[in-house]
């Protein structure tokens, strides 16, 4: 499955670095600590926060996450937004909130650790 | 002439609404006379309404009071602000309340008792003292550094409410005075665990929120006197002034149980 296919399927808002749409998802991670991620996540993982700061870019980048999707119709700054053009890291949009946006990627078929 | 001033920089009164209603501001400066302390800070949750009464309280007694608050980012990080004038503390709180949604509900999250010097009940703080401000950790900075305030990273070592377990590391170009360490790591422990800080600033305070926790960790201070100048030099280094590390085994193994702070 293909971000693309997610963001089709979840109406996600593709909010910066585009140019990852058709990256392969491989599994989800949900954390709104970002040590937490740094920690446990894993490549590929698309990543569901209400974490809107900068550093997620890095973090995202970091771990070659698939993308971020922010949750509740959090925005991000605009540093935030210049930080994922530069990075080249999928941020995606849903006004969702966390719960509703995990189960509906789990009934996609996506799958976390464990 | 520089002397040591023993100073813990974080401490809350019954204003907070995790505190103890015991943390008035007498049984605040007799604590801290206990503990020998000569500098104390008040950093009550985005608020400082009681720093000025705790300020009273000491009086000429010999125990230097500076104003403060722990602002809540809307990232859930706790910057420390620190100030000399209750003036700048108060317009730091103009700026905090601005953007503190949310009204407090006594009930489940504590009393927010506003309180004089005599430890007289003045009025109840209404505000969602507890929660976060919609300002990022970096306008907090600014904002601190803009009133001349210091800025401190709050519990770095810890995951609630810590920068690095918030946000993973300190974002570039965030500028704070000093990161704080609770009674539970030592400089040492801090350095292995934060490699890229090492030679950062670094403080323990006791972040009491109960008259028997203040002073349970402390920073011993050289400076000429107990003023945010002179701290801000022993932080930077300057003029002689600096903090005076201690052994490991005296910052105490003691677990720090969390509350909401």
């Amino acid at each position: 499955m293909t971000v693309r296919d997610i963001v089709e399927a979840l109406q996600l808002e593709v909010l910066g670095g585009d140019q990852g749409l058709d990256r392969e998802v491989t599994g989800g991670y949900a954390s709104d600590l970002l040590s937490d991620v740094i920690a446990n996540s894993r490549a590929g993982d698309l990543w569901v926060s209400l974490q809107a700061h900068r550093n997620i870019i890095a973090v995202a980048s970091l771990k070659e996450l698939a993308g971020v999707v922010l949750v509740g119709g959090r925005a991000p700054d605009s540093e935030t937004l210049a930080k994922a053009r530069e990075e080249q890291v999928l941020l995606l949009g849903s006004r969702l909130p966390a719960f509703e946006v995990v189960g509906r990627l789990y009934a996609l078929g996506l799958r976390g650790a464990g | 002439m520089l002397r040591i001033f023993k100073a813990d920089l974080h401490i809350h009164t019954c204003l907070s609404p995790c505190a103890e209603l015991s943390m008035s501001p007498r049984a605040i400066v007799e604590a801290a006379g206990r503990q020998r302390l000569d500098v104390i800070a008040i950093s009550d949750h985005n608020s400082c309404e009681n720093a000025l009464a705790v300020i009273r309280a000491a009086g000429e007694g010999g125990i230097k009071v500076l104003p403060g608050m722990e602002v809540t980012s809307r990232e859930e990080v706790h910057v420390l602000a620190l100030f000399e004038a209750i003036e700048a503390a108060l317009a730091l709180q103009d700026a905090v309340y601005a953007h503190l949604p949310g009204e407090n509900d006594s009930q489940r999250l504590g009393l927010q008792v506003v309180v004089n010097e005599h430890h007289d009940v003045v009025g109840f703080n209404h505000r969602l003292l507890a929660g976060a401000t919609e300002l990022s950790v970096e306008q907090i900075a600014d904002l601190i550094h803009g009133l001349n305030g210091l800025a401190i990273a709050s519990h770095i070592d810890r995951e609630a409410f810590g920068i690095i377990g918030q946000l993973g590391f300190i974002p570039e170009g965030l500028a704070f005075d000093a990161l704080e360490l609770s009674a539970n790591t030592s400089r040492e422990e801090a350095a292995r665990r934060f490699p890229e800080h090492a030679g950062a600033a670094f403080i323990h305070s006791s972040d009491a929120h109960r008259p028997e926790e203040i002073g349970r960790t402390f920073t011993p201070l050289l400076l000429r006197e107990p003023t945010t100048a002179e701290v801000r030099k022993a932080f930077r280094r300057e003029e002689d002034r600096r903090i005076l590390y201690r052994e490991a085994a005296g910052c105490g193994a003691r677990r720090q149980e969390g509350c909401c702070a």
